[in-house]
This record gives C-alpha cells, structure tokens and sequence, in this order.
C-alpha cells in the first residue's frame, strides 16, 4: 500500500514535476484556445453550406455531408497521423511549430465536423413558422439566417457545444503521439526519470482544472435558461 | 371599386396540391384596391393555403395571380420586393422571440428596406403608439400577453408599408376577452383604406367590416358575395350548412 502511495500520490514528485508538466501544458492550453477559434466559425460554415436550399447547392450540401461523415466517423488518432503524414511529403524533421500546426489542423478537421452537427441540431430547432414570419416580411434566405434563426439556434446549442469543448480539450493531449512535447509527453518524461508516476497525477490535475470551469459554466447557462422558461410559464 | 381592370389582386385558376392532396382546385378571386375580403369556411377548406399562395410563401401548382398589374406566379419575380409590398399576419403571432417589440418591428424596414435605424426606430414608435403599445418597445415578446402580441405582429406587418395585408385567422389563437383589441385594430385598418383579404372564424366581424365575403368548401369558392347576402340568404346548400354549424358553435 504505502509503495502504492508513494508511486503515484507522493507529495515531493508531485511539487517537483508541476513546473515540468506546466511546460508542456502550455502547449495544450495553446492548442485548445486555437482549435476551438477556428472550429467555432468552420462549424457554422459547414452547417450552413448543409442547409442550403435548391437544386444548385446540391453539390455543396454533398460536399459538407461527405466531410461531416468521414471526420466525425474517423478516430482523431488516425486524422492525427494522416496529416503527420502529409505533412511529411514535403518536410522530414517538423520543427515544433510545424508539429503544432498538425496537431492543430487534425482537430479542427475532426472537431468542426462535431460542432457542425451541434449547430445543424440547433438551426433545425428553430420552428420552421420563423422562417416563414422572417421571409413574409420580404427578408431574404441569407437575412433569415442571419438575423432570425441562427441567433436562436446557437443560444440553444450552447451547452453541448461546451460539452464537445470539453471534449476537444482532453484530445489536445493525443498530439503526444506525434511528438509535440505537451504536457503527456513532459509527464511521461518525469515518470521515467524518476521512476515515479505522480507526474501523470500532475498532468490529470491539469487537465480537470482546464474542463472543470466549462463545465461549471455550461451548468449555469442551462439552469439561466430553466428559470426563464419557468419565468415564462407562469 | 371593383369593376373590371381596377383589381388590386387577381387570382385565376388557383390550383394547389401537397403530395397527392389537392387543397386549391382553380380558385378565382378578384379584390379591388381599398377592399376587404373575407374568406371563410371550415378549418382545411384551403383558407390559409390560399393566402400563403398570394405572397409567395407557397408556390401554386397552376393558375395566375396578378398583385398590382405585375404577374406574379411567373418566372423572374423578386419574391423579396413582393413579399415587401404585401403585408401577413399569422395565427400564431411568430414574433422573434430573441427580439424586443422595436426590433421585431424595425428588422425588416432595416435589413431588407435598407431604411436606416433611426429612421426605422422613429417610424417604428410612432406605429406602436398608434395601438398604444409604445411602452412595450423595449420588451420581449413573452412578456406581452397574446392580444398584445399579435397588434405588434400587425405592425410588424405594416412596417414595410405594404399596399395589401393577409390575416391568416389571426384571433383564432387568442382568449376571448383578447380578441376584440386586434380586430378593433383591423377595423381601423378597414377605415384607412387597407386593401385586406382575411381568413376569419369571426363571423360577425366578417359581416361588419367586409365588401365581399367568399365561402370556400373543400379548394374552391362554394359561394361568394355581399356580406349580408351570404349570411343572410345563402344560395348555396353547402353554405347554410356550414353556417348553421357555425351559429350553433355561438360565433354569429
């Protein structure tokens, strides 16, 4: 038991390693903040291009649902390394900085293909009569969009796109296994330096730090809108 | 008003069909400017329908509609400037929920007129202190009751400036002690000269503020004529039957 302790709760390895760790979870904090600026923009993108009406778009809509089926189908791992691999056609030996932008292309491909579903649910939401109030009044697709559905729509779809944040936030740590030293890696480091686990316990600590207040904000944004559907009801 | 060559709005011929339910089998309906036409007749008669049909929001499966000397069931139509010159009220109200009152009532004459919003606001207030909801501007739609809501779908309507404004049973949602505040604004509305076609259950209010009423019957026009005639001495079978229902319900 205390030999259980000592491996992978001791207190010394665990100051010793923060620094270590926090290095390399820098770069994971970085990631995340990119990812999600891009998948945020992308995602709406896509699902807009999904739903566009007429034959003309029909090659556009196939183009989105096609890119929708295979990054959401594929595991990020395997994004993970296709792109590595591409990337490698052209230059053997990524620096750092080209390893980040790998890392950072596979999840905004993978995770804009999540969030596109999350924002396609929310449009869909929106009764079809508000379209039909909105393009009455002699506003066009575009304007219909813009002003009447999509601010209702994103509003409902909050909480769950906080939830694949979360998500998205965990999976900056997959890019460990293309080389990039973030926090895993500089843990993993310690570990076999130091023949003690403690530093994965670091890098967990970390991590929930990172998710816990988005899920704490994600909670508050759907108790704020049960009590103003209450407020509504009565 | 109505003779021939004058009519604001000319439907010929007006077919509809969902699927392989044809709900409109060649309507013809003429309303002259400043005319209020009221179409009544049981729910799934093809009331709605046909009101959806004249601003576009339905595309008809054949037949011609003329608004203002321009044709347009035709091709090269901007269904935008159109839908801009015809005003249409719902049942359901539809305001934006995400919006207050002023900017339910500005987005239109803002985004698609291009008015600017100050212009828009100031047009926009001086319609809502019209029906006496000018202290509402500020508030969301849910805080309205329903009668409320629907003065302010009206106006909403009516921001455009449109020439020609469909009620689509726009009290049928309503509590009775709501529905006189919308309909007291439709009889103004009558006054000013609006050229109106409305889908109604409210017969007496049919009566009062209508040139012409039309009974429709299962897609197509059973029986048309002056107010007093049609509910005083309906022609047509179909007509005093529907009637007579409709009397029995308490709604004359």
């Amino acid at each position: 038991m205390g030999q259980f302790l000592h491996e992978f709760f001791s207190p010394l390895d665990f100051i010793r390693s923060v620094p270590t760790v926090w290095n390399g979870f820098i770069f994971n904090i970085k990631l995340m903040l990119a990812a999600e600026a891009l998948v945020l923009p992308l995602a709406l993108l896509v699902a807009i291009v999904r739903g566009l009406p007429g034959r003309a778009a029909a090659p556009f809509r196939a183009l989105a649902i096609v890119y929708t089926d295979f990054f959401r189908g594929t595991p990020l791992i395997l994004v993970l390394l296709l792109v590595l691999g591409f990337a490698q056609l052209n230059y053997l030996g990524l620096n750092s900085e080209a390893l980040f932008r790998v890392g950072l292309i596979s999840l905004v491909l993978v995770y804009t293909a999540y969030v596109t579903e999350v924002y396609r649910a929310g449009i869909e939401s929106v009764h079809p009569s508000q379209r039909m109030a909105a393009r009455s009044l002699g506003l066009s697709y575009m304007q219909t969009m813009r002003y009447v559905v999509l601010p209702q729509a994103i509003r409902r779809v909050i909480p769950p796109l906080l939830n694949d944040f979360i998500g998205l936030q965990k999976d900056t740590a997959l890019i460990s296994i293309i080389g990039l030293t973030e926090a895993i890696v500089l843990a993993g480091q310690y570990v076999s330096d130091f023949a003690n686990q403690t530093a994965y316990l670091v890098a967990a600590v970390f991590f929930i730090f990172l998710t816990i207040p988005l899920a704490r904000f994600t909670d508050h944004i759907i108790r704020q809108r049960e009590r103003r559907e209450r407020a509504q009801m009565a | 008003m109505s003779t021939n060559g004058s009519h604001f709005v000319s439907l010929q011929g007006i077919t509809k069909r969902f699927e392989d339910l044809e709900v409109l089998h060649g309507i013809d309906l003429d309303v002259g400017e400043h005319e209020v036409v009221c179409l009544i007749g049981a729910s799934g008669s093809g009331k709605s329908t046909l009101l959806r049909c004249i601003n576009l929001l339905e595309q008809v499966d054949a037949g011609t509609i003329v608004v203002d000397g321009q044709t347009i069931t035709g091709t090269k139509v901007d269904v935008n400037r159109l839908r801009q010159k015809i005003g249409i009220v719902f049942q359901s109200y539809n305001l934006f929920p995400h919006m207050t009152v002023l900017q339910n009532v500005t987005l239109a004459p803002r985004k698609a007129l291009g008015i600017s919003r100050g212009e828009a606001e100031g047009r926009a207030r001086a319609l809502l202190r019209q029906i006496g909801l000018e202290d509402k501007a500020d508030e969301f739609p849910d805080r309205l009751s329903g009668g409320q809501q629907q003065r302010v779908a009206i106006v909403r309507a009516l921001a455009t400036e449109p020439k020609l404004m469909l009620l689509d049973e726009i009290t049928s949602a309503l509590d009775p002690q709501l529905i006189g505040e919308v309909l007291e604004l439709v009889r103004e509305l009558a006054e000013t000269g609006m050229t109106m076609i409305l889908a109604t259950h409210e017969m007496s209010f049919a009566r009062e503020v209508a040139n012409k009423v039309c009974f429709l019957d299962a897609g197509v026009i059973r029986e048309e004529g002056e107010p007093d005639q049609i509910f005083s001495s309906p022609r047509e079978e179909r007509t005093r039957e529907f009637l007579a229902r409709v009397l029995e319900g308490g709604r004359l």
